[in-house]
């Protein structure tokens, strides 16, 4: 179809504002990490400095270590989110049992319920395990907001998945592993990547999960992130951020071709 | 060359009541193709997964020249299925589609390469390898998932509803290259079908199933010249069944005495003929099993002519040639003769 003259208008339009939205805020956070004082009513710092990123980078900050620290979490609770995600979402997506309901229900509650009157169940269940105060307990304290995500993604995955395909895989010879690797797996691929794209971000922007079950031993980015915040410091402030959107920015433009409308990754969205 | 036993296979679903398949039992002779035909719904893709290994009996048994399958696993029994949407992997060459069994065997890939070719010669796909199964049309899909199955040499071949995605014209392409390639390969080939036509024109042997169980095991002819019971005929289009009584040489009932062919039935049965069996009777004279009847309708169908005839009170069908009748109308009379070969009883 021609796009008319309004049509493309308006496409430019919402693309503007989408841009604006989302770009806008992190404009005076980059400027800061390169400001040596920026005070009212100066439109623009009158000195620059790479002060901000020279600390930032440097070995006593301490956020090269907090950034793969973060990065090892948000990756294990992916990991785990595809291992438990996947077969979740298979059960929800093509079979029908009693109690599916609750069991929808149940895996959709983190959204819904807030973070913080789960975890404080979680904190005494996890002290009597030994598992406060460490990276795998925080690792598997990111499930809970992450798995909704996922399972949903793989739920939609496999609501348009015929399982027919598996069967004519094992009819011509194919063992189960071979099969879901050279059957499942290249038509579930998309629901993973984007599944597993909204786990990363979701455990990379965990604060009160972080600082609960890892007791302020634990300190990912967003921990450290908030210290300098609440210091005042806004200058380290913007280059942490600055090194704290990166991995999201890289991830999205990696994957920015599963997430268009028209991938049947996003429609397990449509069943919420 | 594999010789395919079933014998008294069951299956309940978790749940049913009433057996999906009851106690099925068949003797399918190595290389042949034989047609499972029944309506929808009557067990013929049930017992299809059951001899692959894709679905488990609830009783029963298969066993491959003697030897009992049923603890083999779907990828090693040697059997492979196509399916009726053919389910070509959408993600894979059509190369890569047809190589998948050998590759899971674990064959050179030199060697997967060389004999996909072969294979896709063989199908009349020659050019075709680098394609996308999404690119092709249904009939050459359908070429390739044959090819895909044969590729492997197994021992048992099945197919779901194998013409019935085509068109007209497909149809009998497909049944030539299906059966001239089951026979050079000598494939035990079984076919699902609900289409009694499909079966005829494809199997050597055809198993009709009705209501899970088993009617008649048959070569295709013998549903049209010997049917088992009524339900038999009807699923083959037959139409007159006269009730009456036969005394193994003539058959009386409404239509009067007619001459039996020998070696019929005795004792109470019903009459039938096939409606393409029925003669315009074109002699002065009467002859053997020749009666009156009158034409109450007329239903041009092109190449042939339903009439719906009364004899007497009793409605029988006949299908005539068009020109027979041209100068006949409904309400006319004419004599129709009922070759006493062509005459059948059912107990």
């Amino acid at each position: 179809m021609q796009e008319t003259r309004r049509m493309r208008s308006f496409r430019i339009l919402t693309g503007a504002v989408l841009i604006t939205w989302l770009v806008l805020p992190l404009i005076p956070l980059a400027i800061w990490s390169f400001a040596k004082g920026w005070f009212y009513p100066d439109l623009l710092p009158r000195n620059w400095s790479l002060r901000a990123w020279e600390y930032a980078l440097s070995d006593t900050a301490g956020v090269i270590d907090s950034l793969w620290l973060t990065i090892w979490i948000s990756l294990a609770a992916t990991a785990l989110s595809i291992l438990v995600g996947v077969p979740a979402g298979r059960a929800l997506g093509m079979y029908k049992f009693r109690g599916k309901e609750i069991v929808e229900l149940m895996i959709l509650a983190p959204t819904i319920v807030p973070g913080i009157a789960v975890v404080l169940g979680i904190h005494s269940v996890f002290i009597s395990m030994g598992l406060n105060n460490s990276v795998t307990g925080v690792i598997l304290v990111h499930l809970i907001p992450t798995l909704p995500y996922m399972v949903l993604v793989m739920a939609g995955i496999f609501a348009n998945y015929d399982p027919a395909y598996e069967a004519q895989a094992r009819s011509l010879g194919a063992s189960p592993l071979k099969t879901f690797w050279y059957v499942t797996l290249p038509a579930i691929r998309p629901g993973i990547i984007v599944g597993g794209l909204f786990a990363f971000l979701v455990s990379w922007s965990q604060y009160i999960l972080t600082l609960l079950i890892g007791g302020g031993r634990v300190e990912t980015l967003p921990l450290l992130l908030f210290n300098f915040a609440t210091a005042g410091r806004n200058d380290i402030t913007g280059a942490i951020g600055m090194i704290y959107i990166l991995p999201g920015i890289v991830i999205l433009l990696l994957t920015a071709k599963h997430l268009s409308g028209r991938s049947g990754a996003v429609g397990g969205f449509g069943q919420i | 060359m594999t010789h395919v036993s079933i014998k008294d296979l069951t299956k309940v679903y978790p749940g049913a009541t009433d057996p999906s398949l009851d106690r099925l039992s068949l003797e399918i002779p190595s290389g042949e193709l034989t047609a499972l035909l029944g309506p929808s719904g009557c067990g013929k893709t049930t017992t299809m997964k059951m001899i692959a290994g894709l679905l488990e009996p609830t009783s029963g048994d298969v066993a491959f020249d003697g030897r009992s399958v049923l603890n083999d696993k779907p990828e090693n029994r040697g059997v492979v299925m196509v399916f009726q949407n053919y389910l070509l992997f959408p993600y894979m060459s059509v190369a890569d589609n047809v190589g998948f069994g050998l590759k899971m065997r674990k064959i050179p890939a030199a060697e997967i390469k060389r004999r996909v070719g072969d294979m896709l010669d063989l199908v009349k796909l020659p050019d075709l390898g680098n394609r996308k199964p999404s690119a092709l049309s249904g009939g050459q899909q359908q070429r390739v998932a044959l090819a895909r199955a044969l590729i492997v040499q197994p021992n048992v071949l099945l197919l779901d509803e194998p013409l019935s995605n085509l068109d007209a014209h497909l149809r009998f392409e497909m049944r030539d290259l299906i059966r001239s390639l089951q026979q050079d390969m000598g494939i035990t080939t079984i076919f699902v079908t609900h289409d009694q036509e499909e079966a005829v024109v494809l199997a050597d042997r055809v198993a009709l199933i009705l209501d899970g169980k088993m009617k008649q095991y048959d070569t295709p002819d013998m549903f049209y010249k010997r049917p088992v019971d009524e339900a038999t005929a009807r699923f083959f289009g037959g139409h007159n069944f006269i009730q009456g009584v036969s005394d193994g040489r003539m058959f009386d009932s409404a239509l009067g005495r007619l001459v039996l062919p020998d070696g019929a039935t005795t004792g109470p049965g019903k009459l039938t003929f096939r409606p393409e069996n029925v003669r315009i009777w074109h002699n002065e004279t009467s002859g053997q099993n020749t009666l009156s009847a009158t034409i109450n309708d007329i239903i041009y169908l092109g190449t042939q002519t339903r009439l719906k005839l009364l004899v007497g009170e009793t409605p029988i069908e006949a299908v005539v040639n068009p020109n027979e009748i041209e100068r006949f109308t409904t309400g006319d009379s004419l004599p129709i003769h009922l070759p006493k070969s062509t005459l059948w009883v059912i107990a």
